[in-house]
């Protein structure tokens, strides 16, 4: 599904990412976690395409391409989804048509036909009775003016609507209380299948009390500096990332 | 002299000389950006006795309607089945015909000095125009629609309209301009409109602007408001080769209230230029002023706007932005906000930019599957559709936010033939 093999990525003549490997398979969920400024952000911003990131190493493969010499919308039409940690807002351009176009826009792009107002209406309702989330939301400009629970709510929405192969959520528990980070995450399991992975981008273990992850990775200075299974998000709750410093400091002093 | 010279139109310059009056240049601080000298050799004639216009051209403009085609009313495209009691609609020829004393009277308040030459020059030739007097009290919610085409003939015309709209107290109204080019004619239509509104009055008006690629249009709207009336307005500048606008309000009454927003759409080569006065003297009197702008081929927007909060005008509010998205390097645009206060506690806010889209907008819509180039127009239509919620009349906002779309889109001004 997915293959990130030493991948160094610059930021503004930093080095952020610094030799990260990953392997994900169909159907499983890996949660990616990290002390701030570790590089979390980075790696969901490289994956979905943002621009400013250079690759000065390494590669990323899914589903047997180069994602990295792909466009943004092109990424998204084959099965990549990146939930915001901070979803923009976009005065003037309504939730409903935008999902609409850019649902019929990938579907374009695969060569499949497009969906008219009367199908996604009917597809739209099906996804919002599934995961609780007031259709009033559909009707707002994308964002704006929604609380951080709504603007979270509404990635996992859109989601569902897309229905992504690969999807990664950037922090899509911060700035959640644990009602909204219960019906985040209830939105994420319902999307669980043989065919779907995630990568969960997070800080805290919290969220994965609530997302079962088949894999935990532990992201340090710019590379993946532990794996192991769900016991190592309870470990690094129960020693914080300073266990992880002690765990790298060897290896970075005697490099 | 031979008989050709005389019946050839003089130059606009000339036809200014002719009444004393000097075209303005780019040497005085109004119209610093925007060049006249092309026009002042353009040659105009006056309007024909008759226009033929086919009706299914204003098909898409629902009654009541008047329509005036080159300068000319017309009666066979007007359609007055639903004009409520207590709106009284009179055309500026009935009214000289009829009353000149009080038709004369409406050009004391016109502006002098030679910034204001086409306004002096209207004030002379001026022979039509829509004259709308709303009763006191009455309050008349189907929109009212003002329409003012001009049509392509075997001449390029000059037009000289006067409007003016009187609200008494309490009364309200609701009007849409629309400015339409049939065909591909390079009229120059000269227009004053002037706006009373009493106490307490309250007037909703939008102008679609989506004339000729070719023509000229220079207007000034000059409102006075009295005690707490409110005047919503918003100006949809989409056509033209040259629009002017000059909207000068005063808020005379304490507590009177304008919104006014208005989107340039400067593309091709046009050029569109607002320019707003806006007079705060009444005490606790407020101003909500959203502009947006987009410049892209070898167009140019020029927008001033002008704010004065005079002494004695304590406890007023304004507001104005004015943000524009330059996509061409060949475009232009000119932004230039002015604040005046002469008052005690006023609040006043004042922003312009020129800037590029939101590159985080762009990328999230793009990460969410739509190309580059649906995402930018998508972006770009949101930009512009801001100004228009001003009208808090969702039909009315659907119906221009179409004629937005539709222009974005790529249809041309000349959709109506």
């Amino acid at each position: 599904m997915l293959k990130i093999d030493n991948l160094h990525v610059r930021v503004g003549g930093r080095d952020i990412l610094k030799g990260l490997s990953l392997e994900v398979a169909p159907g499983q969920v890996h949660a990616i976690m990290g002390p701030n400024g570790a590089g979390k952000s980075t790696l969901g911003h490289i994956l979905a395409g943002r621009e400013g990131y250079e690759v000065t190493e390494g590669s990323v493969t899914y589903q047997g391409k180069d994602l990295l010499a792909l466009e943004p919308e092109e990424r998204a039409a084959e099965g990549v989804f990146l939930a915001f940690q901070y979803p923009v807002e976009i005065p003037g351009v309504n939730n409903t048509y935008f999902l609409r176009a850019a649902l019929n826009a990938q579907r374009k792009y695969r060569g499949e036909p497009e969906i008219d107002s009367m199908g996604f209406l009917k597809l739209v309702r099906q996804k919002l009775s599934v995961l609780h989330i007031k259709d009033e939301l559909l009707n707002r400009a994308v964002n704006v003016g929604f609380s951080g629970g709504e603007k979270k709510r509404n990635e996992i929405f859109q989601l569902a609507v897309l229905e992504p192969t690969l999807a990664i959520l950037d922090e899509t528990d911060s700035g959640l209380d644990i009602d909204a980070l219960k019906l985040v995450a209830e939105g994420v399991n319902l999307m669980r299948s043989p065919e779907r992975s995630f990568l969960v981008v997070t800080h805290y273990q919290r969220l994965l009390d609530y997302i079962k992850p088949d894999v935990v990775h532990v992201l340090a200075d710019g590379r993946i500096v532990e794996s192991g299974g769900p016991e190592l998000a309870l470990e690094l709750e129960q020693h914080g990332y300073s266990w992880v410093k002690d765990r790298i400091a060897p290896a970075g002093a005697g490099a | 002299m031979s008989a050709e010279s005389a019946t050839a139109p003089a130059t606009l310059a000339e036809a200014f000389a002719a009444r004393g009056l000097d075209l303005p240049t780019t040497r005085q601080e109004r119209w610093r950006y925007t060049n006249l000298r092309a026009l002042a050799a353009r040659r105009f004639e006056a309007p024909a006795a008759r226009v033929d216009v086919d009706l299914k051209v204003i098909a898409d403009i629902p009654a009541p309607r008047l329509v005036i085609a080159n300068g000319r009313y017309a009666p066979a495209l007007s359609d007055l089945h639903g004009l409520p009691e207590g709106l009284r609609v009179r055309l500026l020829s009935e009214v000289r015909r009829d009353a000149p004393d009080e038709a004369a009277a409406w050009r004391a308040t016109d502006a002098t000095g030679p910034d204001a030459a086409f306004q002096q020059w209207n004030g002379a030739l001026a022979d039509e125009g829509f004259v709308l007097d709303v009763e006191a009290g009455t309050r008349v919610t189907t929109p009212l629609h003002l329409v003012v085409l001009g049509v392509e003939d075997r001449a390029e015309r000059a037009f000289h309209l006067r409007h003016r709209i009187a609200l008494g107290a309490g009364a309200s109204l609701t009007l849409v301009t629309h400015h339409v080019g049939i065909g591909a004619h390079r009229h120059l239509l000269n227009t004053v409109l002037q706006v009373e509104l009493g106490h307490g009055a309250e007037l909703t008006q939008a102008r679609l602007q989506r004339e000729a690629d070719g023509a000229t249009l220079i207007q000034r709207t000059q409102a006075t408001l009295g005690a707490n009336a409110h005047y919503r307005r918003l100006d949809l500048e989409l056509g033209g080769a040259l629009s002017r606008h000059e909207l000068d309000v005063t808020l005379a009454g304490d507590g009177a209230k304008l919104d006014a927003n208005g989107v340039l759409l400067a593309d091709g080569r046009r050029h569109l230029d607002t320019r707003l006065g806006i007079a705060h003297r009444g005490r606790d009197t407020r101003c909500e002023l959203t502009w947006r702008g987009i410049a892209r081929d070898r167009a140019r927007a020029v927008f001033h706007g002008g704010i004065l909060i005079a002494e004695g005008a304590d406890g007023s509010n304004a507001a104005l932005s004015n943000k524009n998205l330059l996509l061409d390097d060949g475009a232009e645009i000119d932004t230039q906000p002015v604040l005046v206060i002469h008052a005690d506690d006023v609040q006043a806010a004042h922003g312009a930019t020129v800037g590029r889209l939101d590159d985080a907008a762009l990328f999230y819509l793009r990460a969410r599957g739509l190309p580059l180039a649906e995402a930018t127009a998508m972006l770009t239509a949101a930009f512009l559709r801001e100004p228009l919620a001003v009208l808090a009349n969702e039909a009315l906002e659907a119906t221009l936010a179409a004629a937005l779309d539709a222009r974005l889109a790529g249809a041309t001004t000349q959709d109506a033939t």
